[in-house]
């Protein structure tokens, strides 16, 4: 095991799939020689050159569209849209072109491909630099939906999202890329698809995705110790495929489900979930599904505002604690 | 801009202008294949009156000159990508007409199993790599297939058909600047039949030319072929696919034509000045192109067995589409993924 941060923990999964597989090429804006706005990328440009690592313009049609006619003909492309939020200018080639292909062509082209792009809250950024657009990529059949939040999951899951022969957006939370965590230094490719497990509890279930993944372990330790509530952490870590098996299964231990989602509350991922639930184990449940999300509101960008609008490990100990005594 | 040939009679000089740098297997082969457009498409219209095509279908009839012409320049292996105006452009790379027919009939024997329909047309195995409905978007899309070929080094390229309303779009714009700053062996092919859907392109340009005037802002020459004359398109084809092939980088040709249908099924094309359409009807391609084999001596005979020929298959493939069942209901269900399948949990 090695420390590092999550944000090379990126490099360190593009560059081991690049190692074994010529055909994985990378393209984006600023990706090469800097290394990536959010330095996630440093070093791919030195070792693997220009053919294979490649700056673009600020033209994000021309880069899906491209990473997509690509992988029809023999390419695994990742590419790099700088800031969730800019998927809304390429949302055609995600959502009418990438996702659909494969499907209205009775199973013609195939489609291997990752979106690697930085998402969410918590920079300052404001409303056009910091949404948590999970949710989007989860309403559109035929794309996996993949959202990491400690180092070792980002380099697990971006080797298997770029192994997978369909496309994959992978969500990093920007706010996460100078976490550390221990990760494998060899070969390491994780599973997509499987939600994990990261804290037993008996009174109350919390489904958390990425940067609401911490959070949720620091609530649920405080729950612990200030209220002697004994919570249970679920990181989903993949909303597309989505593992039910591990929901299901961890809602009917305790009967209380909390989830906590950084998506604006419409539509979020947590209602597929809680409908999920309802609809499959509504008689293992004590008490109704609580969501805790971000407010449908834009995010604002002064510290005090942002804050006040993410879920917090304050809200997630407060809201937790009046629903379940 | 390529002149097109006017000759007459039967002379020994035009004999030899038979076997010139195009020669006459080429030249029946794009005649074929125009006829082949030309043919199917009007099955098309045809079987839609009788209800027995549905949703919507977007001819191109007058327009065969231009995929007859880059098709018969292309190399089997080589990449097209075409819009939902694309019945001629998937049909000139050789796919079989009763998958195509199947499938704007909805039938099994489809050539998407039933899921694409008319505006999505598709046959990877013979390099026709879609049809796309979202305007622009396969011009991106179509410099990543060139990439493919540009870093595998495999020789083949990819070219773009698209009508003069793409130019206004960002993707277009998007697309060719990479394609120029990559040097990817991509020919972008303007297909200007001068109107965008219902609108005259001209009204909603800034530019005269819609491509080729532009092409000077991505560094490129301007090329404006007339793209009812099969031969024309041909030589400027072949000259792009050279420069492509070679590292030159990508093309735009802006090829000039005229659809004699409206947009789509839905569109009368009221909205034409009198007397425009009689106008290009004396130049449509087909019957200029037959006159043009005559008069380099192709005897009357071939070229009417060629027409014969097209007929009768069309004919064979209208009848087999016909007898197809209806798709099972699964096919509904499948291929949303790799694995064949839908499904998005465990």
């Amino acid at each position: 095991m090695a420390e590092l941060t999550y944000r090379e923990a990126v490099a360190a999964a593009i560059a081991q799939e690049m190692r074994r597989d010529e055909s994985v090429v990378f393209l984006g804006e600023d990706i090469a020689k800097a290394g990536g706005v959010f330095k996630a990328t440093v070093g791919l440009w030195e070792e693997f050159g220009d053919l294979r690592v490649r700056d673009t313009p600020i033209s994000e049609q021309a880069i899906l569209g491209a990473a997509m006619g690509a992988a029809m003909t023999g390419l695994k492309p990742i590419a790099e849209i700088m800031f969730s939020d800019f998927l809304a200018v390429c949302w055609d080639i995600v959502s009418n072109q990438i996702a659909k292909s494969r499907y209205m062509t009775g199973g013609q082209v195939d489609m291997p491909l990752v979106i690697r792009t930085a998402n969410g809250g918590g920079a300052r950024f404001g409303a056009q630099h910091s949404q948590s657009v999970e949710n989007w990529a989860m309403m559109i059949p035929g794309i996996k939906v993949v959202a990491p939040s400690t180092p070792a999951d980002v380099k697990g899951l971006l080797a298997a999202a770029i192994r997978d022969p369909d496309p994959v957006i992978f969500f990093e939370q920007k706010s996460l890329y100078a976490v550390k965590g221990e990760v494998p230094e060899t070969e390491y490719v994780d599973e997509i698809g499987k939600a994990k497990v990261l804290r037993d509890g008996d009174d109350v279930t919390i489904l958390a995705l990425a940067l609401m993944v911490p959070r949720a372990l620091e609530a649920a330790e405080r729950l612990q110790v200030e209220f002697g509530i004994s919570a249970t952490v679920v990181d989903i870590r993949s909303l597309v495929p989505l593992d039910t098996q591990t929901i299901l299964s961890e809602t009917k231990k305790t009967g209380r489900v909390v989830t906590v989602e950084e998506n604006p509350r419409l539509c979020g991922w947590g209602a597929e979930i809680s409908s999920i639930i309802v609809e499959e184990c509504f008689y293992d449940l004590d008490m109704p599904i609580v969501r805790i999300t971000t407010p449908h509101i834009p995010l604002a960008s002064a510290d005090e505002l942002e804050d006040a609008m993410i879920p917090s490990v304050d809200q997630i100990v407060e809201t937790i604690r009046r629903e379940v005594d | 801009m390529v002149k097109r040939a006017t000759v007459k009679g039967k002379t020994p000089a035009l004999k030899a202008r038979l076997n010139d740098d195009i020669g006459e297997e080429k030249r029946l082969t794009m005649y074929r294949l125009q006829l082949e457009v030309r043919h199917l498409e009007q099955r098309a219209h045809d079987l839609f009156f009788q209800n027995l095509i549905k949703g919507t279908s977007h001819l191109a009839i007058g327009q065969e000159a231009i995929a007859s012409g880059f098709g018969a320049a292309l190399r089997p292996d080589d990449y097209t990508f075409c819009t939902y105006r694309g019945h001629a452009h998937t049909l000139v790379r050789g796919t079989s007409m009763t998958g195509m027919l199947g499938e704007l009939m909805g039938k099994e024997c489809g050539m998407l199993k039933g899921k694409g329909g008319s505006m999505h047309l598709t046959d990877v195995e013979k390099g026709a790599m879609g049809s796309y409905a979202i305007i622009g978007a396969h011009l991106p899309i179509a410099a990543g297939a060139a990439w493919q070929a540009q870093y595998n080094k495999t020789g083949q390229i990819a070219v773009c058909f698209f009508g003069d309303g793409t130019t206004n779009i960002g993707a277009f714009h998007e697309a060719i600047n990479f394609a120029v700053i990559w040097d990817l062996p991509v020919v972008f092919v303007c297909e200007n039949n001068l109107y965008m859907e219902y609108t005259p392109i001209s009204e909603v340009t800034a530019v005269q030319h819609p491509a080729a005037d532009r092409a000077s802002a991505y560094g490129l020459p301007s090329i404006i072929v007339d793209g009812n004359d099969a031969d024309a398109v041909y030589r400027v084809a072949i000259t792009a696919f050279e420069k492509a092939r070679s590292g030159g980088g990508p093309s735009l040709i802006e090829a000039k034509t005229y659809r004699h249908s409206g947009h789509s099924r839905a569109d009368p094309a009221s909205y034409r000045p009198e007397g425009e359409l009689e106008e290009w009807l004396k130049k449509d391609p087909i019957p200029m192109y037959r006159q043009r084999l005559l008069d380099f001596g192709v005897k009357e005979k071939v070229v009417n067995g060629i027409e014969e020929a097209v007929i009768q298959a069309v004919d064979e493939a209208t009848e087999a589409a016909k007898a197809s069942p209806t798709p099972p209901v699964e096919y509904a269900f499948a291929d949303v993924w790799a694995d064949g399948g839908s499904s998005w949990r465990n």
